[in-house]
């Protein structure tokens, strides 16, 4: 088997007992084979089961995946009283088959054969078998998992009268054995629990091994592939309150009726309870990822920009939040009582508008904020600083030009490409040219301004040596427009590379480069954004030298956490000032080596900038998709020295706030730039009751510079609603946006805590929302029932994938700055970023049709999809992977490669190669960062990277394989139940 | 025996030296009797077209804490070719080079007219001159094009190996590297922060790994300087309404005195700070950028308001210590209708031998001619300027060295020849002028420590030996060595022959640079009150008299001019701050503190010429009443040059007569004048402020702050009215002055 050979051969799938030990005791131990069933009466496997029994490997493509319940439009949902949920079940004692339906099902018809998945399935744990010495105890499992959608289906036509309000799926899990897990999650097991084992008849007689068979669990490619079904090329209107979004992977297209498109906001939950108790005893958090400049497709209307001339924006003189449909305009339209604090207020002169008899007002479809979600304020001279419009922004391009940079080809490289980049760089819809300012600065261990003014004949260069009180040299020339200074651009940047190209300086600075950045942005009192090029540790004597602190010893120990927390001091200051000026920082980093990406990506994670990393850069394999990412950074859609306040209706708050945000107070959110691809993900709590009749409103207001310099506020309206009943909060929940919240958190709780702590406490509260549901809105069934509900059946899967990911998982493995990397790159995402990377795309390209215009459906990913004859594609929106089978055939790869080298992907004209390219290109124009490919052979050393991406298979560096996590959630909740 | 007279002309033309006793008593008290100290004024380099270097090294005395230079004082035995030092006595052996010398066959430095010699030495590698342009370019667009003009000029004027270098300022700092190819660079430097030791040990390695960066041959960048000098641009910050540029001067040449301290140590080199305003900003500040708020005056020094006055002039004396250190000289060339800060600057040139040139604006011919002086060239073609001169002064053993007073620093070389006590820059026999003109002139003080009861014997002579060794321009590498020589005389007996050896122009000249090394380090009235004090007991030791008889007291024609300087002193804005701002005071005092000692006396007492139809110009008295409606007076102050038209000429020129053919003999009356204005105006360094004024003309005030109140408003009808014209003043006149005087010399009590 070769997962088997994979995961067990290299060494350091030992994890050491007591610290990977919750993946250890997963699946350690022979496990017992013990079978149950489901849905009452034995029945005859049914043809699906027959995959299970197929020898892993084989492909899925023969399977039918099990029928889930989204073919029901959840927006049939009228009201939410209770939900029917049934299931049979069988408690079982030990290994003790089959049993009898218990009484309280209440199903009372027989399942149909083909839909009951009732497959009998041993984990085969023995492939850990070389652990189960080491441990204390046996664990065996069985596992039986039945789908009941299409029961439930059933069901319905039986009960036409029936409002069927949820559709559940439904596991049932027989686990008949304890399973012994060591206190690896913070000890809430106590150990092995002995009084079980002794249930265990022939525990140890090794009964005939059965695979649980992967397509009978919840499956995410099956999920995105029926929402894809369901909503994919529909029109979503927004008009009704409390909508539950079609899934991010899904192509729709968004009417704005009210309520802001989900591409700008995306809530954990689109019912919320109406009491904080209830909140807190489903802990599903309450949270909304805000994406205030997202891109809207181009079938989709811009934002209005409404302007109200000099009085500016109509707000609510006591909460200030801004005019939008929710207002309710009373007294014959004299007045509006604000729907966030209930204030009512005087309608200005200029505003006043006759209501109709519904109480509207007349010009209700003629102003925007008064009809749609989401819309734009031409924002008045008071909300600009010291009261004076802004400048245009700027952006400055900051090059190392140290000897690691010039002898990679790296600075050239910049240069060569500015040259055309600059012509694309952003404006304003309908304008000439780009009223953005550029400035060049080179550094080592000192820093060269240069003087562009479009009068010199050649660049002036301004040397600084003064690395400790940075300071812009000149005013006049240094930020220019490319249009009117190209020649003299033109000319520097072929100078450049020349002119260090003997340098031997091999030491840099970093935080005074930043601090030029903020000084020039605050001399020309503008905002902008710095493209900062590094390769070294900054070591030279200056403010912000950094040294080596990458102790792979503290992994594991109460101490990590310092490796993922910035160093103090000069770059906190840094931080507060590039806020201030709102000046963003991109990083592009080319490191050889450690280089501290903690303490370096502080100031860009903070001021709505992106950290990029090229390990070991070559020009030839890492250039184009260098200048890839760069020119995505270069020419988004970006917002300057924005500041974002969530405005809330009474009964609950913004209480917190993640992504690459500054905050002073507790409410206003700062950033110095925000870019089409940054999200803010906002936690509410509960301050009173909510009603259900009101239901709760969110107003997120970003003002901001935009690209042309003009002053402007954005407004995003989303209404939800509440309910009492925890059933109708499950029903409307969204998977991508919890995982989204649930990665923040728990990328921030690891500065604060040991990494045991936060993966506790996140397979905790994972256990604890699926128990109260159980225990709430599921029909009364079996303890050893797996109950998921229906809108959170794949929220294991993404839950284990986070808690393998790098950031969290605790592996020497794993390079320090690389962790630090994604926990940064994390807390800035949206939803579709940490959706897919969390669950990576595994496509496979060998049996497509190449004719056909859409790229072929995703498999699930996991090792046992990939089949040694063939072709597959994984990207998670970082990273690239061409994976060749061993067993390829030769025409294929003769097809794509045209070449013995298989290193890059040619330009091949063939059907094929044509269609390969263009799902690449497609996936690449989709990601906001540019992939680099990496083609592996089944086998070879680099495929380590490629499986570690596998999130359905037990991790590499440690973690469960998806449906251990199952059997341990399953068994957590089990614990909470009773 | 000629004249003393011609005695002294004659000393002055061959060894640059006025002293102010010819004869020098005998003792100790009685030389402090004679109030003013045994003293001279000496010009090391003065210009001596007829001598001709000697291209040896001088023979030196062999005793270690002598070493004075073979002279024609010393006794020769030319048969056993041994010398004796007339210093120490100690007997030398010539070296085995000598051995061919005979009574007949003497070399040059034995010979009585070599009292002053001149060796050319080989002294290490020979360094090029070095010129640091230090430019402001917060100035006005005139003012900049009009320097950059006159800089890019003076790149001609360079000798072509000269290296050159460019520091800019405003806001910041900027030193230019000159050899760049496609593409201007400049490292900067920020105006607010001095530089710490240790940045300037950063600087430092890094010009001296490329030392070429900043500082270029002058041949190989002219083009580049040039065009750079041609691109410099006025300082982009903004200026904001009611407030002053920001300035960096303090931290540009800080910059600049570090450049060349890590580069060139001990080489000539000049650093030329050009400023059109003061410094506003970081050390060196001298008022703040608000312009509400005035820069310092007298008022506000007297009155401890200047807050950065203390702090400014520490910094600037550290900097220009430093400077002097290394030999690096620093000129400062402000032109500003404002003051610029002199008077916490002033150190900088007065410590390092530097020029201060202070003008209106850049674009005036006052400053375009003044800088090219600077570069004007002798007879052989060089220029009129020294480097790393070191001034060693050797006595008799009867006489001890007091100080200097003079554009040199200290070395603080202690040794047999210095005195306990110190007039000038004291405690040392060696001084450093850093840079030197022919005319740069050190009064030096010494002390007769020879106890009254250990008699010299009659016909005894000290000699004083001046050793100044300099690089020349040429770089060559220069000792000059003066050895002179004067009787002693016995003040009991031989009063009359010393008081008829007084020579009262240099004693004048050297009182005054007493009187002005007090008053910049004392209060003004002190000064007068100590000036006056030292005149009465001059007058009451010299003059006869009976005693409470002032109408019977007399001064011998050797003492006469005397109290007539001490009256124009007291009087000159080089003790009087009323009407001058700090910074005319610290300008007028550099100057002078170095001029020779015909330059001193023009400042003390300015010179009046008065041109008629009369007969051939004349000089007349200074004095109101020289006046006169149908004259034209030219006044010499040194810094000023006024052509005064009397009333009538005035009129007649307005008039127009100059124009018609049958009044030449007018025009010519008109002209002749300007034509000696213009003869002086070519040779005097720097150049003066030129006025043309007549009568009742606004500038006239220039001529009558100067001459002597004869007749005022108060008096003015008690002296009739025909001649002179009175002056605004409640000034005492010189009549009233000697009144005093005499009441005080012959008074017993005082």
């Amino acid at each position: 088997m070769s997962q088997q050979g994979y995961v067990a051969a290299p060494p350091y799938s030992q994890a050491p007992p007591g610290m990977g030990g919750y993946q250890v005791g997963y699946a350690a131990g022979p496990a017992q084979p013990l079978y149950g069933h489901l849905g009452g009466a034995p029945h005859p496997f049914s043809a699906p089961a027959a995959g299970v029994m197929k020898p892993p490997g084989s492909t899925a493509a023969g399977m039918v995946p099990p029928p889930v319940s989204s073919q029901y439009n959840p927006n049939y949902q009228q009201n939410g009283s209770h939900q029917q949920s049934l299931f049979c079940t069988n408690t079982v004692s030990h290994g003790q088959p089959p049993h009898a339906l218990p009484s309280s099902v209440a199903s009372p018809g027989p399942p149909p054969t083909q839909q009951l998945t009732n497959q009998m399935s041993a984990m085969n744990l023995g492939n850990y078998g070389k652990h189960a010495n080491n441990l204390a105890c046996v664990c065996n499992k069985t596992f039986f998992l039945i789908f009941f959608t299409e029961l439930q289906n059933k069901m319905l036509s039986l009960f036409t009268s029936f409002v069927v309000t949820m559709l559940i799926s439904v596991m049932n899990i027989f686990n008949s054995s304890c399973l012994a897990l060591p206190g690896q999650f913070g000890g809430m097991m106590p150990g092995p629990q002995a009084g079980m084992q002794g249930g265990f008849p022939g525990a140890m007689a090794g009964p005939p091994q059965k695979k649980l068979d992967p397509d009978a669990i919840p499956s995410t490619t099956q999920v995105i592939e029926d929402d894809k079904a369901k909503n994919g090329g529909q029109v979503y209107c927004t008009n009704i309150r409390g909508q539950v979004p079609p899934l991010v992977t899904t192509d729709f297209t968004v009417q704005d009726q009210g309520n802001a498109s989900p591409r700008f906001i995306r809530c954990t939950t689109y019912t919320l309870p109406c009491t904080a108790e209830l909140a807190k005893q489903c802990q599903v958090p309450l949270a909304a990822v805000v994406k205030p400049l997202a891109n809207l497709p181009k079938n989709e209307a811009p934002l209005y920009a409404v302007n109200h001339g000099e009085t500016g924006p109509i707000r609510c003189n006591r909460c200030k939040a801004y005019m939008c449909p929710y207002m309710q305009f009373i007294d014959g339209g004299r007045r509006y009582q604000c729907t966030f604090c209930n204030c009512v207020n005087e309608v200005p002169v200029f505003y006043f508008q006759h209501l109709d008899h519904m109480g509207r007002r007349v010009d209700f479809y003629e102003r925007p904020e008064l009809s749609l979600g989401s819309y734009e304020f031409v924002a008045t001279l008071d909300y600009c600083k010291n009261n004076k419009p802004p400048n245009p922004p700027a952006f400055i391009f900051m090059i190392d030009v140290s000897y690691n940079n010039i002898k990679s080809g790296l600075v050239k490289l910049i240069c060569d490409e500015l040259k055309t980049l600059l012509e694309k760089l952003p404006r304003e819809e309908g304008a000439d040219c780009s009223a953005v300012k550029v400035g060049f600065v080179t550094y080592d261990k000192v820093l060269h301004f240069y003087n562009v003014k479009s009068a010199l004949a050649q660049p002036q260069m301004m040397v600084v040596s003064d690395t400790t009180e940075m300071f812009v040299p000149l005013l006049d020339g240094f930020l220019v427009s490319y249009q009117d200074s190209k020649p003299v651009i033109c000319n520097l940047l072929d100078q450049i590379p020349t002119m260090f190209a003997d340098t031997a300086e091999s030491e840099t600075v970093f935080a005074p480069v930043i601090q030029a950045g903020v000084e020039a942005f605050k001399a020309a009192e503008c905002s902008g954004k710095l493209f900062i090029f590094q390769s070294l540790m900054p070591t030279a004597e200056a403010p912000g030298k950094l040294k080596n602190r990458d102790d792979k010893k503290l992994v594991n120990t109460d101490k990590e956490k310092t490796l993922f927390q910035p160093q103090k001091g000069v770059y906190e200051q840094l931080c507060k000032d590039c806020v201030v000026q709102g000046c963003c920082v991109d990083l592009f980093l080319f490191p050889n080596q450690y280089l501290d990406l903690a303490t370096m990506a502080d100031v860009p994670s903070h001021t709505g900038g992106s950290v990029y990393k090229y390990n070991n850069f070559q020009m030839e394999t890492d250039g184009e998709h260098f200048l890839a990412d760069l020119r995505k950074s270069v020419q988004k859609h970006i917002g300057f020295d924005a500041i974002m306040r969530v405005r809330t209706s009474t009964g609950f708050r913004a209480t917190d706030f993640f992504g690459a945000i500054h905050m002073n107070n507790t409410t206003d959110v700062e950033m110095a730039a925000v870019d089409c691809d940054k999200a803010v993900t906002v936690e509410f709590k509960h301050d009173d009751a909510l009603s259900e009749e009101s239901g709760a409103l969110i107003q997120c207001a970003l003002l901001y510079t935009n690209i042309s310099g003009q002053r402007r506020l954005r407004v995003h309206n989303l209404s939800l609603n509440c309910s009492s009943q925890l059933s109708e909060l499950y029903k409307s929940c969204e998977t991508d946006s919890l995982i989204n919240f649930f990665a923040k958190s728990a990328y921030r709780a690891i500065l604060n805590q040991p990494l045991k702590n936060v993966r506790e406490i996140l397979v905790n509260q994972t256990a604890h929302m699926l128990a109260c549901y159980r225990k709430n809105c599921a029909s009364p069934s079996a303890a050893s029932q797996l109950i998921l509900p229906d809108a959170m059946k794949v929220f294991p899967v993404y839950m284990n994938s986070l808690m393998k990911t790098a950031p969290l998982v605790g592996s020497t493995e794993l390079s320090t700055d690389d962790r630090a990397h994604q926990r940064l790159a994390v807390m800035a995402m949206g939803v579709e970023d940490t959706q897919l990377l969390l669950y990576p795309r595994l496509i496979p390209l060998h049996n497509m049709d190449v004719d056909s215009e859409v790229a072929p459906a995703p498999v699930r990913c996991s090792e046992e999809r990939l089949t040694d004859s063939g072709l597959f594609l994984l990207e998670n929106g970082h990273s690239m992977f061409l994976w060749i089978g061993q067993a390829a055939s030769p025409d294929l790869i003769q097809g794509i490669f045209n070449l013995p080298s298989l290193s890059t992907l040619p330009d091949v004209d063939n059907p094929l190669s044509k269609k390969v390219r263009a799902i690449i290109r497609d996936l690449q124009n989709k990601r906001p960062n540019s992939m680099k490919l990496q083609i592996v052979r089944q086998k070879d050393k680099p495929e380590m990277l490629f499986r570690q991406l596998l999130v359905e298979d037990k991790g590499l560096h440690g973690g469960a394989s998806y449906v251990d996590f199952l059997c341990y959630v399953h068994r957590e909740i089990r614990q909470l139940l009773t | 025996m000629t004249t003393y007279q011609e005695f002294i002309q004659q000393n002055e033309d061959r060894d640059g030296v006025r002293f102010s006793w010819n004869l020098w008593p005998s003792s100790r008290l009685e030389a402090t009797r004679l109030v003013v100290p045994v003293s001279c004024l000496f010009t090391p380099l003065k210009e001596r077209p007829d001598l001709p270097p000697v291209q040896y090294e001088p023979v030196l005395c062999s005793r270690a804490n002598c070493k004075a230079v073979l002279n024609p004082l010393c006794q020769v035995d030319f048969r056993a070719k041994v010398w004796a030092c007339n210093f120490c006595f100690q007997r030398n052996p010539f070296p085995p080079s000598y051995a061919g010398i005979s009574e007949v066959n003497q070399p040059a430095e034995l010979m009585p007219q070599f009292s002053t010699i001149e060796y050319i030495v080989q002294r290490g590698p020979q360094t090029p001159l070095i010129f640091l342009y230090v430019v402001d370019t917060c100035l006005e667009e005139e003012d900049l094009q009009a320097l950059k003009g006159s800089l890019q000029m003076s790149l001609s004027l360079l000798p072509p190996n000269a290296l050159v270098g460019l520091i800019t300022f405003g806001r910041m700092v900027q030193v230019h590297e000159l050899s760049c190819e496609g593409i201007a660079k400049s490292y900067v430097f920020r105006g607010t922060k001095d530089l710490t030791s240790k940045q300037i040990q950063v600087g430092r390695r890094e010009a001296t790994r490329h030392p070429s960066l900043f500082l270029q041959p002058i041949h190989r960048v002219d083009m580049n300087l040039t065009d750079l000098l041609g691109e410099l641009q006025r300082d982009p910050w903004p200026v904001p309404q009611g407030k002053r540029p920001l300035r960096s001067t303090g931290v540009a040449l800080s910059v600049a005195v570090g450049l060349l301290e890590g580069t060139f140590p001990n080489t000539g080199a000049r650093v030329m700070l050009f400023v059109g305003g003061p410094p506003t900003q970081g050390p060196g500040m001298v008022v703040g950028d608000e312009l509400k708020i005035p820069i310092r005056s007298w008022h506000d020094i007297q009155k401890d308001n200047a807050r950065h006055l203390k702090k400014a002039t520490k910094f600037y004396e550290a900097l220009g210590n430093r400077s002097a250190a290394n030999g690096h000289s620093i000129d400062i060339y402000a032109c500003a209708l404002d003051q610029t800060g002199l008077l916490e600057m002033k150190c900088l040139s007065n410590l390092t031998g530097g020029h201060i040139v202070m003008g209106d604006s850049f674009n005036t011919s006052l400053f375009t001619q003044t800088f090219q002086g600077v570069f004007s060239k002798d007879h052989n073609g060089d220029f009129r300027m020294a480097f790393g001169g070191v001034l060693e002064i050797k006595t008799s053993r009867e006489l001890k060295v007091c100080g200097a007073i003079g554009p040199c620093v200290s070395l603080n070389s202690k040794g047999p020849y210095v005195s306990e006590n110190e007039m000038g820059i004291g405690g040392t026999n060696q001084w450093k002028m850093c840079s030197l003109t022919p005319s740069s002139t050190l009064g030096i003080y010494l002390e007769v420590v020879n106890q009254h009861n250990a008699p010299i014997p009659q016909g005894g002579r000290g000699a004083i030996q001046f050793v100044t060794q300099y690089q020349h321009s040429n770089t060559q590498k220069r000792i000059r060595v003066t050895t002179i020589t004067r009787n002693w005389a016995d003040a009991q007996s031989q009063i009359q022959h010393i008081e008829s050896s007084f020579d009262q122009e240099a004693a004048a000249v050297l009182m005054a640079r007493l009187g002005v090394f007090r008053a910049e380090s004392e209060e003004g009235p002190d000064v007068l009150r100590w000036l006056d004090r030292q005149l009465i007991r001059l007058c009451q030791k010299f003059g006869q008299y009976n005693k409470e008889d002032p109408t019977s007291f007399r001064l011998s024609e050797s003492l006469s001019l005397y109290p007539q300087f001490m009256f124009h002193l007291r009087r000159s804005p080089f003790l009087q701050v009323f009407n001058n701002s700090p910074d005319e005071s610290s300008y007028y005092r550099h100057h002078f503190t170095r001029q020779d000692l015909t330059q001193s006396l023009i400042m003390i007492q300015p010179i009046l010429y008065s041109y008629s139809f009369h007969g051939p110009p004349e000089p007349v008295l200074l004095d109101s009443s020289s006046i006169l409606p149908d004259r034209i007076l030219l006044m010499d102050t040194f810094f000023q040059l006024v052509i005064y038209n009397g009333e009538t000429i005035a009129q007649w020129q307005k008039a127009g007569y100059q124009e018609m053919p049958e009044y030449q003999n007018f025009k010519q009356l008109l002209k002749a004048p300007q034509d000696d204005a213009n003869d002086i105006l070519e040779t005097r360094f720097p150049m003066p402020r030129y006025i043309n004024t007549e009568h009742g003309g606004s500038q006239a005030r220039f001529l009558l702050s100067k001459v002597n109140p004869s007749q005022t408003h108060n008096n003015l009808y008690a002296w009739g009215q025909e001649s002179g014209a009175p002056i605004l003043t409640d000034d005492v006149s010189l009549q009233v002055f000697m009144d005093h005087l005499k009441k005080l010399a012959v008074s017993s009590s005082a």
